[in-house]
């Protein structure tokens, strides 16, 4: 596709809590996958993070991950997503 | 490096606004599968459509987890059956529509379109077989969709095929009585029918398709709602351009999602169709887009004018966004399938006078319009003439999908469930046409030197 690489988006909104930056990284490290850049700000108390990772390295399917990243959605009680990072370039940028 | 507050944008138009890819249609044709017997012949497109399209709902399921963008239907079009069954000679098809119900229901898709005739200039001895048949295809089969294109700007409005189709609706109804005439929802009839259209219940691969190919619908009237909502009390020309920059960034998504899945299939990419196509649920809808502008109720004066505007720029937005934009593109007006539509209908506001007004600028036509069973079947044929007759000199593309429910009268209401929604019975003017519809013949192709 467009851009050849195999970056993503994740999304990480709700609640904040103790440990959420932390269980999400150790997730994705456990799964190789790199983090480019993290983004996070607090909005009334409603935690928001975004995340830029290079999913190259993955050793398992790219929906394996998704499920992965809901499940520890909901256990920290948060809304995680994740998303090609195509899909924002050909939204946003002529 | 695209910004954090793009990306909450993005994700804000999927989790709140109803942002999805509406279908992914496969166009399959079907002219190899000509035959000399039924049987023959139906063998053919089940293994044609099976082998093409075994995967369609898989890779599109795929597609949408990497972007995390929801594909809501995976369908198939194929050529017109009147085509492809032409050579067998038989005087039934419908076991060409039971054969289409079964290879849907193989690949999992939820609706083939195709069960169609192209008659604007005249019937073949097939078309006319094909068209006796759509009622108990219908009544029969649970996905098969059908269209028949009646008039076009090329060759005029077949006004014998406009009466048989009054006739044809109304049988639909009958069979399909005891579903609240369930198979008119799935019928439709054109002028100026788009050969590469992605939507049901008109799509079909016309005759000068390739032999495969993707189309997507897209949708997204929840899109423009909000983006519209940011702009409240500005002059229409800041409302056009926020229309449009909404629709480049909607039609951007139905490429990307398009090109992928041409990939993934091994299949050419076609068009991108950038329909606003609402749903009954809340917040989806192009009747609460259109009160966006500043309307009390959809239905009152100004809603044409707002409605062509909303068109016109969803169209602008859209061919910046992708050079291959086709299909019926623009905004979609049924009634039943948008819960503002079924409110304003419902209050009075939104009449089938004005209703028909509105075709004029929007991108089809008299869309899913629940009316009461006794409207006689010339009358039906009336409301198709009329339609046809703006599609024909206004060199756009009409369509009529019309439901006479039996037994249900004006106040009553109809329930379709799902996408196809609940709708009111409408009033219709019930002053006879019958002399001018059964006169027959063909109403001749318009001029287009005195454009007044």
């Amino acid at each position: 596709m467009a851009s050849g690489k195999n970056n993503a988006v994740i999304s990480v909104i709700g609640k904040d809590k103790v440990g959420i930056i932390a269980k999400v990284s150790t997730l994705l490290a456990e799964n190789n996958i790199n983090i480019n850049d993290i983004s996070q700000t607090i909005l009334d108390d409603i935690f928001t993070m975004i995340m830029m990772v290079d999913l190259q390295g993955l050793k398992i399917e790219e929906s394996d991950i998704k499920e992965k990243l809901n499940s520890l959605g909901e256990e920290l009680g948060v809304a995680i997503t994740i998303q090609h990072t195509d899909l924002f370039d050909k939204m946003h940028r002529i | 490096m695209i910004k954090d507050f793009e990306i909450l944008e993005t994700m804000q138009m999927f989790n709140e606004q109803h942002l999805d890819i509406r279908t992914i249609t496969m166009g399959i044709s079907l002219l190899d599968c000509a035959a000399s017997t039924v049987e023959e012949s139906c063998n053919k497109i089940y293994d044609k459509i099976c082998r093409y399209a075994g995967n369609l709902v898989e890779v599109g399921e795929q597609i949408s987890k990497k972007y995390g963008v929801p594909i809501i239907h995976k369908r198939i079009s194929v050529t017109p059956i009147s085509i492809v069954a032409a050579a067998c000679g038989s005087k039934d098809y419908v076991p060409f529509a039971k054969t289409l119900d079964k290879a849907a229901k193989t690949c999992g898709v939820n609706f083939v379109g195709g069960f169609s005739a192209l008659v604007q200039k005249g019937y073949t001895n097939s078309d006319k077989v094909l068209i006796d048949s759509i009622p108990e295809a219908l009544a029969t089969t649970d996905f098969v969709c059908s269209s028949v294109n009646l008039a076009s700007t090329r060759t005029g409005i077949n006004m014998d095929a406009v009466r048989d189709m009054g006739v044809t609706i109304k049988k639909a109804a009958e069979l399909t009585a005891d579903r609240d005439a369930l198979g008119c929802a799935k019928l439709v009839v054109f002028a100026n029918a788009p050969e590469d259209n992605p939507f049901m219940a008109g799509a079909f691969l016309g005759p000068g398709e390739p032999e495969c190919v993707i189309n997507v619908g897209i949708s997204g009237p929840g899109v423009v709602k909000h983006a519209l909502e940011g702009v409240r009390g500005a002059d229409l020309g800041t409302v056009a351009e926020t229309i449009k920059k909404a629709a480049f960034k909607i039609t951007r998504v139905g490429e990307l999602v398009a090109r992928e899945a041409s990939e993934r299939l091994g299949v050419p990419f076609g068009i991108i169709d950038l329909s606003l196509a609402p749903t009954p649920a809340v917040g989806d809808s192009v009747a609460r887009l259109l009160e966006e502008f500043g309307l009390e109720t959809c239905g009152t004066w100004g809603t044409t004018a707002a409605l062509a505007m909303l068109n016109d720029a969803v169209k602008k937005g859209g061919t910046m966004a992708s050079s291959f934009v086709g299909g019926l593109s623009g905004a979609f007006i049924p009634v039943s399938e948008d819960e503002g539509m079924i409110a304003a209908a419902a209050s009075g506001s939104l009449l089938l006078e004005k209703l028909e007004a509105m075709t004029c600028v929007c991108s089809v036509g008299l869309d899913m319009i629940a009316i009461p069973g006794d409207t006689t079947a010339e009358t039906i044929s009336g409301i198709i003439a009329d339609e046809m007759a703006l599609g024909t000199f206004n060199n756009k593309t009409t369509a009529v999908r019309i439901i006479p429910v039996p037994g249900k009268g004006v106040g009553d209401f109809v329930e379709f469930g799902g996408l196809l929604g609940r709708a009111p019975i409408m009033a219709v003017n019930t002053s006879s046409c019958a002399d001018f519809i059964h006169r027959g013949g063909r109403i001749p192709a318009p001029i287009h030197s005195m454009r007044n």
